[in-house]
């Protein structure tokens, strides 16, 4: 055991790297400042469940119990909204006409503004409605079981738009612009990506150059695909500046984040892009030419707009969990709509198993999804910073689920499902963007895994350190060793069934169960690969899936435990769908898991490795057809 | 005309399925959607609009029922009602309360609140009684226009339409006056979310039946509610006469 530590330690030091690894995946989230790594140490624990799972530990401060951010008076004051949300959607709103047409119309528009729904977030004294997370999540889910595009045209504004002057703006900036954009009639738009810089946010090419006598910034270069960019008056624009090296002395190249209008002069937009789906939601190209932005418009501070882009996009991506969650209500409104009614071969078509088990399982993801986005957003509003892991999971659930779910209602409504009439075709069209943009789900399992392994790494170094002075480190040597000895004979260190209600303890073991063989599966890898392991993407993403699923576990446990105990009418309902998932959940990481030890499937990886390279030099298929010719 | 009284139920929304009790004693109403009755709604719409034409000073609502009334009361507020008066009933009590009572209520605030018309709907949607606006009237001894599908200001007093069987009547009525909301009067506005968070600074004074000194022992006892019959399930016959011979059977037609 000692041996393994020592050969762990070993490798980790291979691992100080790490941060730079990460910057790599650059569309994602930093959680820590690359400059100090040493200033860290001292900071406070990280409260995050999803990264002290990488370590074995169960962190359950910000899991168990169940975190509701809200007391009596802002439920009720969130639940004033729900009437006359869902009555613009089903009164003025129509989300067949808004795809047909490719935009919302001008009177649609001005209803929303009217409504408040541009502002949802912003507070009262500048224009808003100064919800807070859990409460415009509630009115998200509306939004989401209705018309996905015009959820982009909100959520571009608010979620991304000029999220970032709520977050770093400065009092000058916030009470210049936000009542402007919450009830003033002016959009917003968030312009990050460009035509060579997608995942790879940090490589933007965009450039704003210091004037000679320090009051403005040129601004020069363009973006593409930007949500609202052809109709926003004001933007979130990241762009290169040369930023002077404290430290060294030397300039160096740094994104800095800027408010840009329209009105500045020099921006321009291309039309508005022919889409898959979300249609009525304006995306457009935009571009700057010799744009004069005053100093004063630096949003955050100059050099750190890298940052202020990915916790912009960080802060929001519990909302798509919620709006995705409408959505999937709406399918299953009319997957049992269809399946109560439906007669073939002489039965409804709900009393067969096969559909039982389709509406069983979508019942399952929406609930589950639900548990997660709401604990997000619960932690958020409770003061979390912690959250960064759990957001980027809940982005990849949602989508994915959601995704799924619409698939599988379509299925049961046959051919009805294919048809316009059901809207279930266009809610598929508009899911289909939500596992691309916001950083694609690939790159946010690369994150989750690779974040969680430098967690991971750093405290096996710690661990290292004090072997070089056991003397005064007996004490975490000793905690140490005894949790590994505990795990490697099969003990399992991580016991769940004390947190959750006692009638869930057979599903909390299942979970507890997944998290030890997981954390066994992260040291094996650190010992295997060390730094090597950021190009192990077969295994990186095998290992994000246990983490989803681990973490999707952790929160519908808590869920249906807090149900159960407030003897909420549906917990006993809760909790048959959770033994569901647990049983199913555990089941996956298990294999998924052993995907990544098994030699047979390591082989196999090799294989889909050679197959990708001659499909890549072929441009094509490489095998030729039964009959040659 | 200086000021309005209107009345707001808070009842099951109108979507929800009703449910009856296991022991038959009323219908579920725990863990269900409760809503403003949308005959209320016409009638806030209606005193509403008053107001923003300036034919009215001030728009005061009453909702009689348990402390959740006040989210209803919150609703009128955000439509654009001034200011809200809660007559604080719950439980047993409020399951008893009838017309007869709350017509007593509606007329003593009326008087305090020195208002020249109230502005009530037709029927609540729980328990259908039309009973209050005529009873109110009758307690003030006020004229009353009820099932009111226009109403216009006059000179000394108000135009009303009514809707009557077959038909529509206009009649004029001096103030004070009761008037009784139709489905067709207006199309009510939703509450937008600002206008909502503004209604949580307005004020919603609380009393309770003693405060306005009205008895409320029930004059009346529940003995059973129970669902409506179940629709028997229908059939397609192959021809009209197979379908008179059966109509005969069941002896619909002679
Ligand atoms: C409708 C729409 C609206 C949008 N709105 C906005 C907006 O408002 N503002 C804004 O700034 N941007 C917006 N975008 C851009 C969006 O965020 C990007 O499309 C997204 O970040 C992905 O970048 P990309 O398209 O360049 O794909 P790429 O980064 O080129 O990726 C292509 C594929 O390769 C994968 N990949 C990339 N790198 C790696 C790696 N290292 N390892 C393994 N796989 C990898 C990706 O996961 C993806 O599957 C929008 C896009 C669309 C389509």
């Amino acid at each position: 055991m000692f041996r393994a530590i020592n050969k762990v330690a070993k490798n980790s030091k291979a691992l100080k790297n790490q941060t730079e690894v990460i910057r790599c995946l650059s569309a994602q989230p930093q959680t820590k400042s690359k400059q100090t790594p040493r200033a860290e140490k001292a900071a406070k624990p990280n409260l995050s469940f999803v990264h002290n799972l990488f370590r074995g530990q169960v962190e359950s401060s910000q899991v168990f119990p169940y975190p509701i951010a809200l007391n009596q008076e802002q439920i009720e004051y969130v639940g004033a909204f729900v009437d006359p949300v869902s009555k613009f959607f089903s009164e003025v709103n129509n989300a067949d006409r808004n795809d047909m047409n490719a935009q919302v119309d001008e009177e649609t528009l001005k209803h929303l503004w009217e409504l408040g729904a541009f502002g949802l977030q912003v507070p009262q004294e500048l224009g808003g409605l100064e919800l807070n997370n859990t409460q415009y999540g509630r009115l998200a889910e509306i939004i989401g079981m209705n018309d996905l595009g015009l959820g982009i045209v909100i959520g571009a504004h608010q979620s991304i738009g000029f999220k970032g002057i709520l977050l770093y703006g400065t009092k000058e900036q916030k009470e210049k612009y936000l009542p402007k954009v919450s009830s003033g009639g002016v959009y917003a738009a968030f312009a990050l990506t460009e035509p060579s810089s997608g995942s790879d946010a940090a490589s933007i090419k965009c450039r704003a150059v210091k004037s000679a006598d320090g009051k403005h910034y040129i601004l020069n270069g363009s973006k593409i695909w930007i949500s609202n960019g052809g109709i926003a008056d004001i933007m979130t624009v990241f762009a290169q500046t040369e930023v002077l090296d404290e430290a060294t002395g030397q300039k160096k190249d740094k994104v800095t984040a800027f408010i840009v209008e329209r009105g500045f002069g020099g921006v321009s937009n291309g039309p508005p892009e022919k889409k898959m789906g979300i249609k009525c939601s304006n995306t457009a190209e935009v571009y700057f030419e010799d744009v004069k932005i005053p100093v004063e418009n630096v949003l955050g501070k100059e050099g750190e707009g890298f940052k202020v882009a990915m916790n912009i996009l960080n802060n929001g991506r519990f909302g798509m969990g919620m709006t995705l969650g409408g959505t999937m209500r709406y399918c299953i409104q009319k997957a049992t709509d269809h399946a109560t009614q439906r007669t073939q071969f002489g039965k409804k078509l709900e009393s067969y198993g096969g559909i039982q088990e389709k509406l069983a399982r979508m019942s399952v993801l929406q609930y589950v999804n639900q548990s997660i986005a709401y604990m997000i957003s619960g932690n958020m509003d409770l003061g979390s910073n912690d959250y960064h892991l759990e957001a980027a999971i809940s982005k990849v659930f949602a989508s994915e689920a959601a995704w799924y779910v619409c698939d599988e209602a379509i299925q049961i409504l046959g051919g009805m499902g294919f048809m316009r009439d059901t809207q279930l075709e266009r809610f598929m069209r508009d899911l289909r963007i939500f596992r691309i943009f916001e950083g694609t789900n690939d790159i946010l399992r690369l994150f989750v895994a690779l974040t969680g392994i430098q967690y991971a790494g750093s405290h096996l170094k710690e661990v290292q350190k004090a072997f070089q002075n056991p003397a005064a480190n007996l004490g975490l040597i000793f905690k140490e060793a005894s949790k590994r000895a505990s795990s490697y004979i099969g003990l399992g260190g991580v016991d769940m069934t004390g947190l959750v209600e006692p009638s869930l303890k057979n599903s909390a073991k299942l979970c507890g169960e997944s998290i030890d063989m997981f954390a066994r599966t992260v040291e094996s890898l650190l010992i295997k690969y060390g730094k090597k392991i950021v190009d192990e993407q077969f295994l990186l993403n095998r290992l994000a899936d246990s983490a989803i699923d681990i973490y999707a576990m952790a929160s519908s446990l808590s869920r249906a435990s807090s149900a159960l105990k407030s003897n909420s009418p549906t917990a006993d309902f809760e909790k048959l769908m959770v033994e569901t998932w647990c049983v199913e959940a555990s089941d996956r990481v298990r294999i998924n898991l052993r995907k990544i030890h098994s030699a047979e499937f390591n082989e196999n990886y090799k294989r889909m490795s050679v197959i990708s390279k001659k499909l890549c030099e072929a441009h094509d298929i490489v095998h030729n057809n039964p009959i040659g010719v | 005309m200086s000021r309005v009284l209107v009345g707001v139920k808070r009842v099951i929304d109108y979507a929800v399925k009703i449910r009856v009790k296991p022991d038959k004693s009323g219908v579920v109403t725990e863990g269900v959607k409760h809503s403003m009755n949308p005959f209320d709604e016409i009638a806030v719409e209606e005193a509403v609009k008053m107001k923003e034409k300036k034919l009215a000073s001030e728009v005061i609502a009453l909702s009689v029922g348990p402390p959740q009334s006040q989210e209803t009361l919150r609703t009128a507020l955000a439509m654009g009602v001034d200011r809200g008066i809660h007559i604080e009933i719950s439980g047993k009590d409020y399951e008893m309360l009838q017309p007869i009572h709350i017509s007593k209520m509606f007329a003593k605030i009326a008087q305090d609140e020195k208002c020249d018309l109230i502005v009530l709907g037709k029927q609540a949607i729980d328990d259908d009684s039309n009973q209050t606006a005529q009873m109110t009237a009758a307690v003030l001894d006020w004229p009353q226009a009820v099932f009111a599908s226009a109403v216009e200001k006059t000179d000394g007093g108000l135009k009303v339409v009514r809707e009557i069987d077959g038909g529509l009547e206009t009649i004029t009525t001096k103030l004070p006056a009761v008037v009784s909301a139709d489905l067709r009067l207006n199309i009510p506005r939703y509450a937008t979310l600002p206008n909502i968070m503004k209604a949580k600074k307005k004020p919603i004074k609380k009393l309770s039946a003693a405060d306005v000194g009205v008895d409320i022992k029930p004059r009346i006892e529940v003995i059973s509610v129970e669902d409506p019959p179940i629709r028997q399930a229908g059939s397609i016959v192959p021809d009209i006469d197979t379908l008179v011979s059966k109509l005969k059977e069941a002896g619909h037609v002679k």
